[in-house]
């Protein structure tokens, strides 16, 4: 057999099997069942509009909550693994380590439940505010090794050029190494942004008064008292209509930034 | 502090501008600087030349302490730098320096590039930051670069604002670390220009170099390093012309 023929014959057959597997999903799958239980119209409805007013918004603030918290504390674990002072390496690191060795989900309950009773002390914002600090904990951990990375990589030659012209290491820090580390991680800072807003759902775990659900949680109430798996194709779809624009948005901040690089 | 304040009494031109005395500088068990003994006067342009590897550029860091002495003192304009009680930073805003590679600030503007440190380090108003950065891009001929960021100029043009941007801060002596090396040749007169007036004004200048052409017509002295020794050093035609020592004319004699 020519090779061509061969290559075509191997083709066809792919697509072949291809061809048979949808047709065997289409013809197998109930889909009168499955509209009723996933695209259930009338229930969908009715999940508005809780479902943006209370839900998405709740998704949207708290990662953002989340995110400038994680970024405020990485930043400053970042800095603290970076210092020439040993105890503050130290320090940094078994934190970063330990908070990126546990589970979200973990850390959360604990300061939603643990950390108030072993510390007779009540995180503002209930439990809501509770399961906030824990996120921005953990994230913080990730961020931070984020930064760092970016940091390290602003090349040597920048700290000395400033250095030299008698800037002090604050200022050389702020003013010339930061701004161009966070141009490098960019790409890697939008991941942690978008893995947060999905990791928002795990606050469920600290139990969320009714005004404080965000889109997991609302959508899991709603499947339970509806009796009908739409609510959570619809919060799916909120999820989509947060994240993509964003790393749209970011995708062309870094075109942007580029000009300057 | 070591300097006594008769130091800062002394006639200006008494002191020398850079004063090295006995400097060495190891990193890890690779001995770079073998007991430098080396000077600037005031106004004096002198150019360092020699093999790579010769130590040459570690010198002119260790002038501002750039890289750490492992022993031996630096002296600038009388005030020692090796010395913990001293102000690096003040120090270092009255030296300037030229890197090898620019080292610009790649996210900030040409302007902004020359404004920094003087708002940050001499705390200038940024209305007199910006008249004094202006007036040195006009003088290294980019002046209407300022709006520009750094990517989108040529490295000679990059090269002149990171002269500018040293100027700026008003320094007392230019420290230049192989100015020309990262440069396509076509662009390296225009650099070397721009240094040559400097020198005529009469600009305390230490310049690491491979530009023999430069040291010769431009130079008050040139000195030879080899090995992390000055090897030889004098008028410029003389070492370069006439040099007593063998390690000399054998490099004299590969590059020219």
């Amino acid at each position: 057999m020519k090779r061509s023929t061969r290559r075509r014959l191997i083709q066809g057959v792919l697509y072949a099997v291809f061809a048979a597997i949808v047709l065997l999903i289409i013809l197998a799958a109930d889909w009168g069942r499955i509209q009723t239980n996933f695209f259930n119209l009338d229930v969908a409805a009715q999940t508005f509009p809780e479902i943006v007013t209370i839900a998405a918004k709740n998704t949207v603030v708290y990662t953002a909550i989340a995110f400038v918290g994680g970024m405020v504390l990485g930043l400053v674990l970042a800095l603290m693994k970076l210092s020439p002072v040993l105890p503050y390496r130290w320090l940094a690191t078994g934190y970063i380590e330990l908070f990126r060795g546990l589970p979200a989900l973990l850390v959360i309950f604990g300061f939603a439940y643990a950390v108030p009773i072993a510390f007779q002390w009540r995180p503002p914002g209930g439990n809501a505010g509770a399961g906030l600090i824990g996120l921005i904990v953990v994230s913080a951990a990730y961020i931070a090794e984020t930064i760092r990375a970016g940091i390290e990589a602003v090349p040597k030659g920048q700290v000395e050029a400033a250095r030299s012209l008698g800037m002090n290491p604050a200022w050389t820090m702020l003013t010339v190494v930061l701004p161009q580390a966070f141009r490098i991680i960019t790409p890697p800072l939008t991941n942690e942004l978008v893995i947060l807003i999905k990791d928002t759902s795990l606050l469920f775990i600290a139990g969320m008064a009714i005004a404080d659900r965000e889109l997991t949680t609302f959508a899991r109430d709603a499947l339970t008292s509806q009796a009908n798996s739409t609510p959570l194709v619809v919060a799916a779809l909120m999820y989509l209509v947060i994240t993509l624009p964003l790393t749209q948005l970011v995708a062309k901040l870094e075109r942007h930034n580029k000009r300057g690089r | 502090m070591s300097h006594p304040a008769s130091g800062a009494a002394a006639p200006a031109a008494a002191v020398p501008a850079i004063e090295v005395r006995a400097l060495c500088k190891s990193f890890g068990s690779n001995e770079v600087l073998k007991g430098i003994d080396f000077h600037v006067d005031q106004g004096e342009v002198v150019c360092v030349i020699g093999p790579s590897g010769s130590g040459k550029s570690t010198l002119l860091r260790c002038v501002n302490r750039l890289e750490e002495p492992t022993t031996g003192t630096v002296m600038v304009e009388g005030v020692d730098i090796t010395d913990s009680e001293t102000d690096l930073d003040d120090v270092r805003t009255r030296i300037g320096m030229v890197f090898q590679q620019f080292n610009l600030f790649p996210h900030l503007t040409v302007l902004k590039n020359l404004t920094l440190a003087q708002q940050r380090a001499k705390k200038r108003g940024k209305a007199e930051a910006t008249e004094i950065a202006r007036r040195n891009l006009a003088k290294v001929g980019l002046a209407e670069k300022a709006d520009a960021f750094p990517a989108q100029l040529s490295g000679g043009q990059q090269q002149r604002v990171a002269i500018a941007r040293a100027l700026s801060m008003d320094p007392d002596m230019m420290l230049f670390d192989e100015p020309t090396s990262a440069l396509d040749p076509e662009l390296v007169g225009d650099v070397l220009e721009v240094m040559k007036q400097l020198a005529k004004e009469g600009m305390t200048m230490m310049v690491v170099t491979h530009e023999m052409g430069f040291a010769r017509e431009v130079g008050d002295r040139v000195v030879f390093m080899d090995g992390g020794v000055v090897v030889e050093q004098g008028k410029p035609e003389d070492v370069l012309g006439n040099p007593q020592h063998e390690r000399t004319k054998l490099f004299l004699s590969k590059v020219l």
